[in-house]
């Protein structure tokens, strides 16, 4: 298996939106590696005819009457915003200059 | 150190109820012991001793009015801060949630205070419950009271250490590879893992949904027992919640304590004892406990689940993968911190320095691991093959229970490190919870009990059963105990700076 690349390791950043330093590419590039080696060998075990298992209960869809109720206060859901405006959250702009 | 927080749950409750004391005299009597070792051991990462105290005032005069209440009524408890209180501050020992107050109890917590627990406060963890030795905590390391050199176990370090400490008669953990039973074991108190489903995962601030389970952490069997029956049985508000009485818990630790185990099979795994790096005291008191179970009347028979040392590999990219889903949602919109917003960036910016500013090492490595096995081309390689694994280890289970009543193992390889020992290569930090992942990839339920100690460290034993069979393996678990004079839990150990 080829070795996780420091690019590698930039792009999956981005893809969590994770700002990661120089140095942190590094560490991390490293790490990933090793522990993606050591737990390679799954492909050991895990054949084709072999089910995959999600969850360990059983789950269909629970479904419940819809009935309008109450939901959380405004207030209390802005409580722990960042930032609020006219009873909103305020969001940072979405689109940047140049786009 | 007043007497009361020498006694356990059970035994408080009793005398709350008998009018020996009261509920707020016992409260006041753990907060006096925090501020005397809290300094020291850091268990608590928010105290609440004004509301406990209100709460307390609240349980008494309920008793005095002559309501049923249950058995730990007015009985102290420590709350994981991965779990949400009202109002009471809950970080997930996370710079993303510093100061967050949420805005309702999590199913399991209003269950405490309906049952008159009072909450103490909130223990420290790693990082949203990742890790295993609670040195990922954004906010300091948990110190374990038998050696203050060495760590309190993980993620739940602090409940563990609250319990030990006689901080708390009664603790909450969240266990999702180990984290109740792995500190359970480091710090001779009894963790236990209900049935997945079993306890109400509404309001625990997900790690890994088909993973994380929460139960209690305690001194005694018994007391542990009694905390699942406050918070077990099925949620609405939790579709995962299994629809479905809680086993007969208590009445079967009470069943063990009489220290008779006819007629139960117990198994132990032969990989387990077969696989690498278990230190010689940990094996030795494992094996002491198993002739413990044999003297009690158990018949020991060895099983085979050839499928258990892939259980820590498939862990480890389950559990990241879904954590790098769960923890999308601090995005530094809607709660917690935001950092960046100066009018000159786009939110793409600002929730990336956000989460780089928010979360700590071990998580950034987790979320980019798990985004690494979902993403195209690896899905099937990582992913799907750990989910493969999954049935392969829960067949192993099946298979075994088809033989034997509950299986045997150590909790841990081995006690409690010094600090900074496993920091640098997380591959050996993950091999704390060898022995506890395959129960959490299952489903079902598990206890770890001390059974000795190793270099003057405590050791722990863990019972594994079938789906919704948790009575049995309380049963087991406190034969065991039964014998044991004094108790691992009725040794306090001395807390030094």
């Amino acid at each position: 298996m080829a070795a996780i690349s420091r690019e590698e390791v930039a792009h999956l950043a981005h893809l969590a939106r994770l700002a990661v330093t120089e140095d942190e590419l590094d560490t991390f590039a490293g790490q990933l590696d090793q522990i993606v080696s050591s737990v390679a060998r799954i492909g050991e075990v895990a054949a084709d005819d072999i089910a995959p298992t999600s969850h360990a209960v059983p789950l269909t869809n629970v479904m419940r009457a819809d009935e309008p109720r109450p939901g959380l206060a405004r207030e209390a859901a802005l409580a722990g915003a960042p930032a609020v405006e006219d009873d909103r959250f305020r969001v940072p702009q979405i689109l940047s200059e140049e786009a | 150190m007043s007497e009361l927080t020498g006694r356990t749950a059970e035994e408080l409750g009793a005398a709350i109820a008998a009018g020996e004391t009261s509920a707020v005299e016992v409260t006041r009597a753990y907060l006096e012991r925090i501020d005397a070792v809290d300094p020291t051991v850091h268990a608590f990462l928010h105290v609440a001793a004004e509301p406990a105290v209100a709460q307390a005032a609240e349980v008494d005069r309920r008793i005095a009015a002559g309501e049923k209440l249950g058995p730990l009524a007015g009985v102290p408890i420590a709350v994981k801060d991965i779990v949400v209180t009202k109002d009471m501050p809950t970080t997930a020992a996370s710079k993303i949630l510093e100061n967050w107050l949420p805005p309702y109890d999590a199913t399991l917590v209003r269950k405490l205070r309906e049952a008159g627990l009072v909450v103490l406060g909130k223990t420290n963890l790693d990082e949203f419950a990742m890790g295993s030795s609670t040195e990922y905590s954004a906010y300091g390391p948990t110190r374990n009271p038998w050696d203050t050199s060495r760590i309190p176990g993980g993620s739940g370090g602090g409940s563990a250490a609250a319990v030990a400490a006689r901080e708390a008669p009664l603790a909450i953990g969240t266990d999702t590879g180990g984290s109740i039973r792995q500190p359970g074991a480091v710090t001779g108190t009894v963790g236990a893992k209900p049935t997945y489903g079993g306890v109400s995962r509404y309001g625990l601030i997900a790690f890994s949904s088909s993973l994380d389970q929460a139960g209690p952490v305690t001194r005694t069997v018994t007391d542990a027992a009694l905390l699942h029956e406050v918070i077990g049985g099925h949620d609405r508000c939790d579709s995962t919640s299994i629809d479905a009485p809680v086993p007969p818990v208590v009445e079967a630790a009470r069943r063990g304590l009489t220290g008779d185990l006819t007629g139960v099979k117990v198994g132990v795994v032969r990989e387990f004892a077969a696989a690498q790096g278990a230190e010689p005291g940990v094996v030795a008191a494992f094996e002491a406990g198993v002739q413990t179970l044999t003297k009690l009347g158990a018949e020991v028979v060895e099983v085979s689940c050839p499928h258990f040392e892939y259980a820590l590999p498939a862990y480890y990219l389950i559990a990241p993968s879904e954590c790098s889903s769960n923890l999308a949602r601090f995005d530094g919109v809607r709660y917690g911190l935001r950092v960046g917003d100066d009018g000159s960036r786009a939110l793409e910016e600002v929730m990336s320095l956000t989460r780089d500013r928010g979360f700590g090492p071990e998580v950034k490595r987790r979320v980019i691991l798990g985004t690494y096995a979902l993403s195209a081309g690896y899905y099937d390689a990582f992913y799907g093959q750990a989910q493969k694994v999954r049935t392969l280890v829960t067949r192993d289970f099946t298979a075994a229970f088809e033989q034997v009543d509950v299986l045997a193992a150590p909790t841990t390889p081995f006690v409690a490190f010094p600090f900074g020992s496993r920091t640098a290569d997380p591959t050996q930090m993950y091999l704390a919870d060898l022995y506890t992942i395959p129960s959490n990839l299952y489903g079902g339920p598990a206890i770890s009990v001390p059974c000795g100690l190793s270099e003057g460290l405590p050791v722990g034993l863990q019972i594994m059963a079938p789906t919704m069979a948790d009575d049995r393996m309380y049963r087991v678990a406190a034969a065991l105990e039964s014998t044991q004079s004094p108790r691992l839990a009725d040794q306090t150990p001395e807390v030094t700076a």
